[in-house]
């Protein structure tokens, strides 16, 4: 066991940006890291090894691209979205299909990787929080496929708020617990589910979804949804032969926005902008935008933006999407807004519902509600950049599971 | 010498362990934690715990996860924090004061501008849940140019290859954290802890406080006799809340009885046999 001091802030090796974290899971030296109880910390520690491991193992690449081919259905599209394109007369607007993935959404990608490493390290029961139900549906799924025993913590409203996956999660075989602390939304799960871990190390794997957490989740998760990034690059250049000049993608924890960025984050002339939900209004008070309006802080294991109060207690996040309620975000996302190179904006709850139908009426594509934001965004710039602009948002997600709110908000009695 | 280990010395000359009782600040309100806390060394506390409510305490079980609610509608601060044990060492300056908490309210404090408060107040050591040796840079010096001990949990799950990492970053006493699990919720068997503890005893000399799921008296006579003393939280404010009113408010009940339940800890604790001196 070394001593931090002794590698302390070690200097990274090249001028890339891919070279991040460092060996203590810091990003930059100062986001990351890993700040968890003594009882997880020599878990944390050993899913470290598995995963460098698994990485070096080229079996393991191998098993994951045969079932992320058959299983996942990938490589997704990168669909050219003319309607839309046409509509707002100004950049060229291309959608990377996330949503066609089996399962509805990006987190299949980072939850195939995760249950293939769990399976090496030979833990049979898995644990997972869930805020929109996405990864909890991808967790039950893989669960389901493996035969593993899977029990997903979701916050009481966001029970509520998205019934049909918590009944696809149950149908799936999963047993989904309701947490009813704090305001019962992802934060609140994402606690429940860490004292279930400590509570049965023996058997148990957690199963983060996003881009934070003690490290190496952040890093691994990362990994595991680059497929996105470097896809869409390879998608790009077959179709209009040069690299897209901005990738867009909607930030909760920032799993499908880190994903889709990675593979472009050396190639300066890509600008990546992250879409953060600001609820209400960035300064309602009522808001997710945890970067724009918060300030680093540590939770759930590593040091981040956090919405939180002068004292350093945890606000509650606020957005329409129950994906990107969260207070916090993945730690590599806040590195990259540090040293700028990756922007970060805010869309209201109501700029998203505009887009959600907006897409859904234009491509006939029903976005998720998180990917509404990036679609909104997109929305908003499109019009004033030149016609032969590239313009990819990520679309993460379908929007099947949001109907019921969304129908609610337009007044719509299902 | 520390006031903790000044304690520990004492309690070893006289062939016994320490009761270490752990009261969540402002709960239910500021006045009646600084009152139950000024109280304690008389009822037998041999050091104090006191913890600092956080809105997101991920190592805790229901009981303590209730008690920081409590205290956070209360209004907790961590500067109000220090101001109990400011207030409190007015009258007591013997009795080691630990506070338990986690880093970010720390961390939005300020490091340095922390352990000096908490120093000046008297505050004795501190014991961050989620600041593992692999992060204690951020603090470390601070709390050592402060004279601040950094205690240590120590978990089952700490290998043998691990532990002398750890124990090298710990100081004033080593916290064992009996079980794998959160706080409240089960309790470790003698068994496991006559093993556990001679593993620990043979790479560090500093005392040995076994908490997490330590109860009643038996428990804690049976720890502090086979380590160096034993925290008891839960089960302390689970009493706490039920002496409280329907709003939450401390009625006439709340104080006699948290302290008759730690007079009770104490004199088994103080009547443990089989304590090696």
């Amino acid at each position: 066991m070394a001593d931090p001091k002794e590698h302390g802030t070690s200097a990274v090796q090249s001028n890339s940006l891919r070279h991040q974290p460092d060996e203590r899971g810091h990003f930059g030296g100062r986001f990351g890291g890993r700040f968890v109880a003594e009882t997880l910390m020599p878990l944390i520690l050993e899913l470290d090894e598995a995963y460098k491991a698994a990485k070096a193992d080229p079996a393991f690449h191998k098993e994951l691209e045969y079932y992320l081919k058959d299983y996942v259905g990938r490589p997704s599209p990168l669909w050219f979205a003319q309607r839309m394109t046409e509509e707002l007369g100004g950049a060229k607007i291309f959608l990377k299909r996330e949503e066609l993935n089996h399962t509805g959404s990006h987190k299949l990608n980072n939850v195939m990787g995760q249950i293939l490493l769990a399976r090496r390290m030979g833990r049979t029961r898995i644990v997972a929080e869930t805020g929109a139900g996405q990864h909890g549906v991808a967790t039950a799924t893989v669960c389901a496929l493996f035969g593993l025993k899977c029990v997903i913590y979701m916050g009481a409203t966001d029970v509520e708020r998205q019934k049909p996956n918590v009944f696809r999660m149950r149908l799936l075989g999963a047993e989904v617990v309701p947490v009813t602390s704090g305001a019962g939304t992802l934060k609140d799960a994402m606690n429940e589910a860490m004292r279930d871990w400590v509570a049965n190390i023996a058997d148990t794997y957690m199963l983060i979804g996003t881009v934070a957490g003690p490290h190496p989740y952040p890093a691994m998760v990362r990994d595991f949804q680059s497929v996105i990034g470097t896809e869409t690059k390879a998608q790009m250049k077959a179709a209009e032969g040069r690299l897209p000049d901005i990738v867009v993608a909607a930030i909760g924890g920032g799993s499908n926005a880190m994903g889709i960025f990675y593979p472009f984050l050396d190639d300066k002339s890509v600008r990546l902008i992250g879409v953060e939900a600001a609820g209400h209004g960035l300064d309602s008070g009522k808001t997710a935008a945890s970067i724009e309006r918060g300030r680093p802080g540590v939770l759930h294991g590593n040091r981040t933006y956090l919405l939180q109060n002068a004292d350093g207690q945890i606000e509650e996040a606020h957005s329409i999407s129950a994906g990107l309620d969260y207070p916090g975000v993945g730690p590599e996302h806040s590195w990259l807004h540090d040293v700028g190179r990756a922007e970060y904006v805010g869309i209201t709850d109501n700029e998203a519902l505009d887009a959600f139908q907006l897409c859904t009426r234009m491509e006939g594509i029903i976005p998720a509600l998180e990917s509404a934001h990036a679609v909104a965004y997109a929305a908003k710039i499109a019009p004033t950049l030149s016609k032969d602009t590239l313009l990819v948002v990520n679309l993460s997600g379908r929007g099947d599971k949001d109907i019921f709110t969304v129908a609610e908000h337009l007044g719509v009695k299902l | 010498m520390s006031r903790i280990a000044a304690r520990f010395k004492a309690l070893a000359a006289q062939g016994r362990g320490a009761l270490i009782p752990y009261l969540e600040a402002y709960d239910p309100d500021w006045e009646t934690s600084l009152e139950l806390l000024r109280k304690m060394p008389a009822a037998g506390a041999d050091l104090i715990e006191i913890g600092m409510p956080f809105s997101d305490p991920s190592a805790d079980g229901p009981v303590i996860q209730a008690a920081a609610r409590r205290g956070l509608k209360a209004g907790a601060t961590l500067a109000g924090v220090l101001d109990m044990v400011a207030d409190f060492r007015q009258q007591d300056n013997e009795t080691p004061v630990i506070l338990m908490g986690y880093l970010n309210p720390v961390e939005s404090y300020g490091y340095e501008r922390f352990c000096r408060d908490a120093a000046s107040a008297g505050v004795d050591g501190l014991i961050l849940v989620d600041l593992p040796p692999e992060e204690a840079d951020v603090l470390a010096p601070f709390a050592k140019a402060n004279k601040l001990d950094i205690i240590r949990l120590v978990a089952p799950t700490t290998s043998d290859k691990r532990l002398p990492y750890v124990l090298s970053h710990a100081s004033g006493f080593v916290y064992y954290v009996s079980i794998t699990g959160i706080t409240g919720t089960r309790s470790a068997t003698t068994h496991d802890l006559e093993e556990a503890i001679p593993r620990l005893r043979k790479v560090t000399k500093l005392p040995i406080a076994i908490g997490f799921g330590v109860r009643t008296p038996q428990q804690a006579a049976n720890a502090s006799s086979i380590a160096d003393g034993a925290v008891v939280a839960s089960a302390l404010l689970s009493t706490l809340a039920e002496t409280l009113d329907d709003k939450g408010r401390a009625t006439a009940q709340t104080l006699p009885r948290v302290l008759a339940q730690i007079e009770d800890l104490a004199k088994a604790v103080r009547n443990a046999d089989g304590k090696v001196v």
